[in-house]
């Protein structure tokens, strides 16, 4: 074997080396600061916790990018809601939403329930960002609410909660995230849409908007919030009633 | 140490370093990848357009004349197609960290070994306007190299991997990181510099059918060429029929 071989082998060996001792040190620290997610084992898991634990090493607190008020949409597209509402939003609408209600369970010191009223009432915020779907549409809107994390400073969240539960009135139809999401500022329930009250179609009444991440995150027709440390007790264990249609559960790529 | 004889025929030098042969086809596996759910992406919303928003209610740039696999996009073709987005998300992602995971193996390697110098930059010789003419014409001409050629890149062949490997595949990655919408908060620039979200996703189909035509080319100059011993030698570093040029005692071609 030439020098030159030998030299190239020492290379090879050296960048493999420092690849998969860089790769062991990532997961090392993955496992100690929480940065793989509910879905990672499975089939494409590899990819989901790389980009999860990257984009959360990288871009930190970094929020969804802001826009002017002129870059509002004029044409925003709601994605028709499968299956289609049932009775019971049917006569919740007709009386109004007044009998609305978000319940907030589990790891709080204070589990409660609040009528829209009341999320009026709370501290709001309001934020021109964008809805982008998956599929590769997006419109931009200002949106209006009440941010989560004063619902959860409100019912007093247990220090040991690492995930906030969101669940649909639709049957089946439910997500979470982690706490750096749910405390994130421009997490928030959703109320209003360029200053209306926010219509059926886009999610009203109340809607959680995360614009951090792809809109099948932001579900419709919110009426619970549970808080928990673990995600395998609910569904099928992996974070989403998404992933078995094979959605990831991070959507911020 | 063995002095650099770049076009000289017969030296132990394999024609391709061990890394380039393992990061090439590393590259060639996530690249068909990528392509197939590329493809199967933008079926699900096979409309393009410039800035940063766009959907259904909006006029496009220009749609594909292809059926989708919504039922809220309009087509023109009577049916929709099944939806496969949940899984070719999370391999077009998977297969975009390994892409990108061993490009910085290769472009590392590539400078520390002396690799880019040596095989890619065009040799002095070679860097007149009319060589280069004279290269370019003998490529159209389907003009098949000869022995001497299997030593080194000619100068086309240099220039277009340049332009792939520093230009297409950067392009690429930056178009593609633009679509996140965490990326586009910690990095709202990048995505303002494309034009917006929308034009991103435009650049980004663009610069996969100059990928894509890249690979056509790149796989016909390999069938003309001689396809077994230009393919075994990206296998095995040596042209494949190196052993039968000595049993055959050296038949000129």
């Amino acid at each position: 074997m030439s020098g030159i071989s030998r030299r190239k082998l020492l290379t090879t060996g050296l960048t493999a080396v420092a690849g998969v001792s860089g790769l062991a040190a990532a997961a090392k620290l993955a496992g100690r600061d929480g940065l793989i997610p509910p879905d990672a084992g499975t089939l494409f898991g590899a990819g989901g916790t790389l980009t999860y634990a990257a984009q959360r090493i990288l871009m930190g607190h970094a929020g969804a990018r802001e826009f002017d008020r002129r870059q509002i949409s004029t044409a925003p597209f709601a994605n028709p809601v499968d299956p289609p509402l049932d009775g019971a939003f049917g006569r919740l609408q007709a009386a109004g939403f007044a009998d609305w209600r978000i319940d907030v369970d589990g790891m709080v010191a204070r589990p409660a329930s609040f009528s829209l009223a009341e999320l009026r009432s709370f501290p709001q915020r309001t934020q021109i960002t964008e809805v982008a779907c998956e599929e590769g549409w997006s419109y931009i809107a200002e949106w209006t609410g009440v941010p989560l994390a004063h619902i959860l400073e409100r019912v007093d969240t247990h220090p040991q909660a690492r995930y906030v539960l969101y669940r649909s009135i639709q049957k089946d139809w439910w997500d979470s995230i982690d706490m750096a999401d749910a405390l994130h500022p421009q997490t928030i329930l959703t109320l209003a849409m360029n200053g209306t009250d926010l219509p059926v179609p886009f999610g009203g009444p109340v809607r959680l908007r995360l614009p951090r991440q792809l809109g099948y995150k932001s579900i419709k027709y919110i009426v619970r919030l549970t808080l928990t440390d673990d995600l395998k007790k609910f569904g099928s264990g992996l974070g989403s009633s998404e992933p078995d249609l094979g959605y990831s559960w991070y959507a911020g790529i | 140490m063995v002095p650099r004889t770049p076009r000289t025929t017969g030296t132990r030098r394999p024609r391709h370093a061990a890394l380039v042969r393992a990061t090439h086809w590393l590259t060639a596996l996530s690249f068909l990848a990528l392509l197939v759910t590329g493809a199967e992406i933008v079926i699900s919303h096979p409309r393009f357009y410039w800035g940063e928003t766009g959907n259904v209610n909006m006029t496009p740039a220009f749609s594909l004349p292809i059926p989708s696999s919504r039922a809220s996009v309009p087509t023109g073709y009577g049916y929709v197609l099944p939806d496969q987005n949940g899984w070719s998300r999370a391999l077009h992602f998977e297969a975009a960290w390994l892409v990108v995971l061993t490009g910085l193996v290769y472009v590392i390697f590539g400078f520390v070994s002396g690799h880019f110098r040596r095989n890619l930059i065009p040799e002095p010789l070679e860097r007149g306007p009319g060589r280069l003419a004279a290269a370019i014409a003998a490529h159209l001409r389907f003009t098949r190299p000869g022995r001497e050629d299997d030593g080194a890149y000619n100068v086309v062949q240099r220039l277009t991997y340049l332009l792939v490997i520093f230009g297409l595949f950067p392009l690429v990655i930056w178009t593609g990181l633009a679509m996140s919408l965490t990326f586009e908060g910690a990095f709202p620039g990048a995505v303002i510099l494309l034009g917006g979200r929308q034009s991103a996703r435009t650049l980004h189909f663009f610069v996969s059918i100059l990928l894509l035509g890249f690979l056509l080319v790149h796989v016909l100059m390999v069938y003309l060429a001689g396809f077994r011993r230009r393919v075994g030698a990206m296998i095995t570093g040596r042209p494949v029929d190196a052993v039968e040029t000595v049993v055959q005692a050296g038949e000129p071609r």
